[in-house]
């Protein structure tokens, strides 16, 4: 028979059970929306987490002195004191791969400006640091080499500060601020950032030299990190060894000796993220394929149901000529556009729902083409899967019982 | 000796088992049927007239014998040849008219034509119309089986029948829930498609229905008792014209 009639018969059946194909169709509805919806949420929260640590800087690299032992006793990393300004020269002369290097030691503390004060942290660090954590100085200039050999007074706002410290919006710009009761010149103000993936202000932050930080705030010789980065996120792994090289070399530390020192890298970070979301994705994704499975045995029931309803039918289409696969496709095609039909309303509603529960929740959403290509395949999928059996058994009935059949 | 010889039936049985039970429908029937005959066959209830029917048609297969339709054997057929034959060579009028519910005379007449992949929607149309025409219901073909009288839809289900131009009409008991003038009605429309040289293979059991073929085979506990040929065949047209008009006040 044309496929263009069989549409046909089973749009006219469909439309006879309103109530009962709706309700199939419904099946289909809620499994589809739901992997949409869950595969968008996931989606979109990987997306996101990946984009704020890419505007970390994806290039970056630091290194932390390693919690080692003195006497069994696991110390915090803050307390050792292994890496130095000399690590930085040393990685700086040899470590092609890197294309930036800078120091940073922190304290915190209250900076306070006049009468309004904050509670902040300070980051001793050279110019180097910028380029780093692609951060940038949106008014004024960033301190140079020279002011960092003069452990100059100089410090940089980050827009949180200059907000908190300079409430009329007056420039603060040439300004002093203290920290610590040390008088620091504003010299340059940060452009914003924003939150980052762990709920931090990244714009609350005061940058200045490190030797001054060393010197005057906290009065240290060490560091507490080394920020560097690598020439590109590909090239990571290599500016990683270069850099471990590099320190060995300069601790003088021997073959059988482990590293006293950290390595993480950016891009570390984004994998293991983006595989901690890809899981919860597939989970929740798996949840909610579970209601289009059960939804598909909706369909089976229904195209039972309905085979059965139509015995007579069958047994009549075949005496007149019907032949097993004219029957066969009558009702496949039925529970097809059922779960296809299912199927649409439900991309539609899944999109809908993905983009309602964004907008009022405010949560980062990504509805992909390929999780409403992949669900609608699956719907298709289904739709011949489960309507294959009861379409089957339509097409093996005896003629006679059939006409026969109560 | 084959030519002329439209059905060919030799020691035709057939039998159901019911679990433990064997049912014997037929026990070995063996007769001709030639082109254009008009042939009925008669029995009491239960007598295997429905159950030689449906082998005729090409509905069910038989136990044993063979069946040559045309010169083919039946048996030899696959069953998508079997679904050809039956929409392009026979037409079937059911005992119970057998319409689709809710389905207005005209598709239902349309049905056949749509396994014919031969006939497009255009020519359907024209010859569903046609075949209703030719049953006298050209005005009620927008009406459901349910919004037709048990005789107008037991023409909807001659019109069906007609519909692929058959060479081969098996009706069972096509005037058995009618009255007297609505049977002599679908008496002479099977006697005008006859003429036209349809075979018509027709079961009953009133006898005086039976008068209108040429030819009777009387079947009793699957087995053929009799076989006559009729002389004169009355017409039923005739018949029609003589029946005093009744029932008007
Ligand atoms: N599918 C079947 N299963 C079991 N027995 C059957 C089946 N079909 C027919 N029979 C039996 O075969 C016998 C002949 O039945 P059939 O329907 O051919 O009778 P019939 O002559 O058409 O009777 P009627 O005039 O009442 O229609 C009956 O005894 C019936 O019970
Ligand atoms: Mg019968």
């Amino acid at each position: 028979m044309h496929p263009l009639n069989l549409i046909k018969i089973a749009l006219k059946a469909m439309a006879r059970n309103k109530m009962r194909s709706f309700l199939t169709m419904l099946g289909m509805i809620i499994g589809v929306a739901s992997v949409i919806a869950m595969l968008a949420i996931g989606q979109g929260s990987k997306q996101s987490i990946q984009d704020q640590i890419s505007s970390m800087g994806t290039n970056m690299i630091f290194v932390r002195p390693e919690s080692g032992q003195q006497g069994g006793v696991r110390l915090e990393s803050s307390t050792m004191q292994s890496l130095t300004v000399d690590d930085v020269e040393a990685i700086r002369a040899s470590s092609p791969h890197v294309s930036h290097v800078s120091p940073q030691v922190q304290g915190r503390g209250q900076a306070i400006s006049g009468a309004n004060n904050w509670p902040t942290s300070i980051q001793g660090v050279s110019p180097d640091f910028l380029e780093i954590r692609k951060l940038e100085v949106a008014d004024g200039v960033m301190f140079t080499e020279r002011d960092i050999q003069s452990a100059a007074k100089y410090c940089i706002l980050g827009p949180t500060v200059v907000e908190n410290l300079f409430p009329g919006g007056e420039s603060p710009i040439g300004r002093t601020i203290r920290f610590k009761n040390i008088p620091f010149k504003v010299i340059g103000v940060l452009a914003e950032k924003g939150e980052n993936t762990f709920g931090q202000d990244q714009d609350d932050i005061i940058l200045a030299p490190y030797t001054t930080i060393q010197k005057r705030v906290l009065a240290i010789t060490y560091l507490h990190t080394i920020y560097a980065s690598a020439v590109s996120e590909e090239q990571s792994d290599e500016a990683i060894q270069e850099v471990t090289l590099a320190l060995r070399t300069s601790h003088k530390l021997k073959e059988s000796q482990s590293d006293d020192f950290d390595i993480r890298s950016q891009a570390d970070l984004i994998k293991t993220f983006s595989s901690i979301s890809e899981m919860l994705t597939a989970l929740l994704a798996a949840i909610a394929s579970i209601s289009l499975l059960v939804g598909g045995i909706g369909i089976m029931n229904i195209m039972f149901v309905s085979v059965t309803e139509r015995t007579r039918e069958i047994g009549l289409r075949m005496a007149i000529g019907g032949r097993e696969i004219d029957i066969m496709f009558q009702f496949l095609i039925e529970s097809i556009m059922i779960s296809v039909s299912g199927g649409i309303i439900g991309v539609l509603v899944g999109v809908g729902a993905s983009v309602g529960v964004g907008a009022l929740a405010g949560w980062p959403i990504a509805v992909t083409t390929y999780s409403i290509v992949l669900s609608f395949l699956v719907c298709a999928f289904t739709g011949v899967f489960f309507g294959w059996y009861p379409a089957r058994k339509a097409s093996y009935l005896d003629p006679i019982e059939a006409l026969r059949y109560e | 000796m084959t030519s002329n010889h439209i059905i060919e039936i030799e020691q035709l049985k057939r039998e159901f088992v019911m679990g433990s039970e064997v049912v014997r429908a037929l026990k070995g029937v063996s007769f001709q049927v030639k082109q254009s005959e008009f042939l009925t066959i008669m029995g009491t209830s239960g007598s295997g007239k429905t159950t030689m029917l449906n082998i005729l048609g090409c509905l069910d297969k038989p136990t044993a014998g063979s069946y040559m339709l045309d010169g083919i054997s039946v048996a030899s057929l696959t069953k998508n040849e079997l679904a050809r034959l039956r929409n392009q060579k026979i037409g079937f009028v059911f005992q119970s008219f057998n319409l689709l519910p809710r389905t207005s005379a005209l598709e239902n007449v349309e049905l056949p034509l749509l396994y014919n992949p031969l006939v497009g929607a255009k020519e359907r149309r024209e010859r569903a119309l046609s075949a209703l025409e030719a049953v006298g219901l050209t005005e009620r073909m927008r009406h459901t089986p349910s919004q037709l009288s048990g005789g107008q839809q037991q023409r909807v289900a001659i019109a069906r029948a007609l519909v692929n131009d058959p060479v081969m009409v098996l009706a069972d008991e096509a005037t058995g829930n009618l009255d007297t003038r609505t049977s002599y009605e679908i008496m002479s429309l099977f006697q005008d498609l006859n003429q036209k040289g349809k075979t018509i293979v027709f079961v009953t059991h009133e006898p005086d229905i039976a008068a209108f073929s040429k030819r009777t085979i009387t079947l009793r506990d699957g087995h053929i008792i009799r076989d006559n040929v009729l002389e004169e065949q009355r017409s039923a047209r005739l018949f029609l014209e003589n029946l005093p008009v009744t029932d008007e006040i």
